[in-house]
């Protein structure tokens, strides 16, 4: 506990997982909204515009919270990692630096506009303001994506005769194959996350029997969106990840399937509980060859495992790595049989009768935010003992002066703010399910 | 290269302070200008579309010291990571008092709100001032190019001197009645009513305390940091400076008596920026002073990163800052006009 290192990693994870939770349902609904809005210049019918009104407050209040929760991450490079920084700064400041020129003055200028502005711009001024937030939000994303990437896969730099970290080939740093990767997969998921609030929302109203137009609306455009992205988020987006791992991390990929072993043939582990001392799974549930296939794209091919590398190397949080990726693809396997389900029964026009769905559809929405924040964590642990894969340590990319004694105390005060933050979310996004989305109606 | 980028860096930040600063302004100024709920709905929404954007000055101007100087970024964050910490809570109470304030029509959750705002708007530019006051004086960076300060020690100088000193706090108390005078002048130019007069009334006696403030903030530092009164005859850019907040400064009094408030914001714009740009002129190269040895000093020419990084940079900075320059020029124009008060359940 004394160990400033622990404190430093501690405050960051917290405040970065804690971050995304809201960005991941802004750049959801910001594609929601595009499209209810361009549904509703295209065939002229008040429902689309109205249903747009109703997801624009809830994005307005989630969008604050994203940005107010996203500015101490800025800093935390310089106050907790100053010596990463320092040594990789003419790298990731250029995605850092460029995420605010062009994403972030974007988005803020345009906020004001979408959601205050309906009524002083033309129909079609305002959904350039949705286009412009949407446009901005996901550039974002990319930006600090890329960021990451870089983290997990170092590409287009070369290290210079003080340490530092120089950029060689701005493309190749930006054009990052893990961040294409990364990005694609990972924003797929914010739609997830958003399509699943929608449903959830349709399937509330639709159970209550309350504003029949708004419920239906939001119900099918919910489940549609749902079904298509929570396929493309296991595949090929997650596939394509788990093959990323498995190129560029191996030794990452054998920890998230807590496989101890190498050889052909490796099997996929559903259920199990790592015991690392005795480098065992225990109590596992196996279906065999399919790991290998995930990993490689043949059933006999060879996959490491952790005994296969020196465990200095290993990550130092195996148990929780393991379990993070599970409940990550368990709970997209799930959505994907919710989704199903649910668009099955929508196509032959029973979904709004089935209240076993609509109560699944509606207690369903903790789903996606579980499976990204699992998702993070699998990224992020398995990057480990690497703050920059295979070139810097973690270790060795602290701030070599700032005490437990600070990081414990700003840890803590952001427990405090966010604890505060969660409160005014919830009651005021419980107030806006309150309001009646009907344009009609007043 | 590094002058341009020490110049690029700086002026994010000087505009950082002359855009927020405004709404910095009206944060202090609201409980004494704006009586009413629909009086403070006013001021609120006379900078609610703009302090996202004003503030994300801040977060470019933050990733551009990033990319250009690693070593001053990674040096000075983390030794005033106390006052970072208090640096960003207010911002983040700040952003959320504007934002959430007007969500509910209750007379409790809006005055905890408007207090909050107050208060978050307060402590900012103390906080930032002393931030500057910091740099002047000098830290105490040693030969590892890392330091550590505490909050506060004794409140005297010294080559161990807290992050407030009698020296830094001087300079806050400057920064805070800059920013309220220039928030005066931003909203005798953006509101009309008891907000407008309220304003104008306060805005000669804010002014008038800038000035005798800027006197004694000078004076101080001249003593603390002699290098700035030396260097100052040999820079060609801190003479123009000069002029500019000279200038800017006339521009305040002449019309503030003849009541253009849109001239005297500008003013007060060219005064701050001429201010800060005249400052940064008289330290180059030094961007982190050593309070222990002057060899010990990050300057714009150590702590640069290397020479590929700082042109890749310069090509998106260029195609990137008119672009942000467009923005804001957009919604100033856009909500052009004298501010009203929202209809309940709209605006802020
Ligand atoms: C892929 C998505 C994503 C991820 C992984 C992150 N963010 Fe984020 N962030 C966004 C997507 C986003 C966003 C959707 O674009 C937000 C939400 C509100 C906004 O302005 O943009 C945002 C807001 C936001 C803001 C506020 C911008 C403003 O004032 O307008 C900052 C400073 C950051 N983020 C910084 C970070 C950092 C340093 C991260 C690294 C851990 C990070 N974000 C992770
Ligand atoms: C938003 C989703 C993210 C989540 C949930 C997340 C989560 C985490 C967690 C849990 C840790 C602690 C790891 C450990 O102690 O073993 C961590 C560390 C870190 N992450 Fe992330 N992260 C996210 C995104 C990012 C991004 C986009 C970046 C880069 C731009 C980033 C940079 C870092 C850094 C610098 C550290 C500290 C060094 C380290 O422990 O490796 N993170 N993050
Ligand atoms: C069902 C099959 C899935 C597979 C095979 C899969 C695969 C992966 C893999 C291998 C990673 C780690 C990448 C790394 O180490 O950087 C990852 C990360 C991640 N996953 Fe998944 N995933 C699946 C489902 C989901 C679901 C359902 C969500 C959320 C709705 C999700 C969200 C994320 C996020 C946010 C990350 C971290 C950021 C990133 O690397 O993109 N994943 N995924």
């Amino acid at each position: 506990m004394g160990d400033p290192l622990f404190w430093h990693r501690l405050q960051f994870g917290f405040t970065a997982t804690y971050h995304y939770l809201f960005p991941q349902l802004t750049m959801g609904l910001a594609l929601v909204i595009v499209i209810l809005k361009g549904l509703g210049l295209k065939t002229g019918e008040a429902r689309y515009s109205d249903a747009a009104r109703f997801w624009i407050r809830i994005f307005g209040i989630n969008f604050a919270v994203g940005v107010v929760t996203g500015i101490p991450l800025e800093f935390q490079f310089g106050t907790n990692w100053a010596r990463f920084s320092h040594l990789t700064g003419g790298i990731i400041g250029q995605t850092l630096g460029m995420e605010g020129m062009f994403a972030f003055f974007m988005e803020s200028s345009f906020l004001g506009l979408l959601i205050w502005g309906e009524k002083k711009l033309s129909p079609r001024g305002h959904f350039g303001a949705a286009l412009a937030l949407w446009f901005g939000s996901w550039l974002s994303g990319y930006f600090i994506i890329a960021t990451n990437a870089f983290m997990q896969h170092p590409t287009g730099f070369a290290v210079a005769a003080d340490g530092t970290l120089q950029l060689t080939s701005f493309w190749s740093f930006l054009l990052n194959p893990w961040a294409l990767g990364q990005y694609a997969h990972n924003m797929i998921a914010a739609v997830v996350t958003g399509s699943f609030a929608v449903a959830a929302v349709g399937a509330y109203w639709t159970l209550k029997g309350i504003h029949p137009v708004q419920a239906d609306l939001n119900l099918r455009t919910g489940t549609i969106l749902g079904l298509i992205f929570s396929v493309l988020v296991a595949f090929p987006t997650g596939d394509l990840q788990g093959k990323l791992v498995a190129k560029y991390q191996p030794i990452a990929l054998a920890a998230m399937e807590g496989r101890f072993e190498s050889g052909p043939r490796a099997a996929l582990t559903l259920i199990g509980q790592p015991n690392v001392p005795i480098r065992k799974i225990e109590n596992p549930i196996k279906v065999p060859a399919v790991l290998s296939f995930i990993a490689y794209g043949t059933f006999s091919s060879n996959v490491q495992g952790l005994l296969a590398f020196p465990e200095e190397l290993w990550p130092q949080n195996i148990e929780l790595l393991y379990y993070s990726f599970h409940i990550m693809a368990g709970l997209g396997t799930l959505m994907i049989g919710l989704m199903g389900l649910a668009g099955f029964l929508l196509w032959r026009g029973r979904l709004a009768s089935t209240r076993s769905v609509l109560w699944l559809l509606m207690l369903a929405v903790p789903f996606p935010y579980i499976a990204t924040t699992a998702g993070w964590a699998v990224a992020e642990f398995g990057r480990q003992p690497w703050l920059v894969y295979g070139v810097l340590r973690t270790s060795q990319g602290s701030s070599p002066l700032v005490h437990s004694g600070h990081t414990a105390f700003t840890t803590l005060g952001f427990a405090g703010i966010f604890v505060v933050l969660s409160m005014l979310w919830l009651f005021l996004i419980g107030r806006e399910l309150a309001h009646d989305p009907d344009s009609q109606a007043h | 290269m590094e002058f341009l980028w020490f110049w690029l860096v700086s002026v994010m930040f000087a505009i950082y302070i002359v855009l927020d600063g405004f709404d910095f302004g009206a944060g202090i100024l609201h409980l004494l200008v704006a009586k009413t709920n629909a009086e403070r709905r006013e001021v609120l929404g006379a900078i609610g579309p703009f302090w996202d954007g004003n503030e994300v000055w801040l977060l470019a101007g933050g990733g551009s010291l990033f990319l250009a100087f690693p070593k001053v970024l990674a040096s000075g964050f983390s030794g005033f990571y106390l006052a970072m910490w208090l640096v960003v809570w207010c911002l983040m109470l700040r952003g959320i008092s504007i934002e959430f304030r007007s969500h509910l029509q209750d007379g409790l959750w809006r005055h905890f709100w408007d207090g909050t705002f107050a208060v978050a708007s307060v402590l900012l530019p103390v906080l930032l001032g002393a931030a500057l006051g910091n740099v002047l004086r000098g830290v105490p960076v040693d030969g590892s190019g890392y330091f550590n300060m505490p909050l506060w020690t004794d409140f005297r100088l010294g080559p161990q001197p807290g992050i407030l000193d009698w020296y830094t706090v001087l300079i806050g108390v400057f920064a805070l009645v800059t920013m309220a005078a220039h928030g005066s002048v931003f909203l005798a130019w953006k509101t009309q009513g008891p907000v407008h007069d309220r304003a104008k009334a306060l805005a000669p006696r804010l002014w008038l305390l800038v000035l005798v403030l800027w006197v004694l903030a000078t004076a101080t530092t001249s003593l603390v940091n002699p290098g700035i009164l030396t260097n100052f005859p040999r820079a060609p850019l801190a003479w123009l400076a000069s002029l500019l907040f000279l200038g800017g400064l006339g521009l305040v009094f002449a019309s503030l008596r003849r009541e253009q408030h849109l001239l005297a914001f500008l003013g007060s714009g060219a005064f701050i920026l001429g201010l800060l740009a005249a400052t940064a002129a008289c330290v180059y190269p030094v961007m982190l002073k050593s309070t222990l040895s002057p060899a010990f000093d990050l300057t714009a020419l150590n702590a640069s990163v290397g020479g590929h990084s700082l042109r890749t940079g310069l090509v998106w900075w260029l195609i990137g800052f008119p672009i942000a320059i467009g923005y804001g020029a957009f919604l100033f124009r856009f909500h052009r006009g004298k501010v009203v008060a929202a209809e309940e359940g709209e605006g802020y």
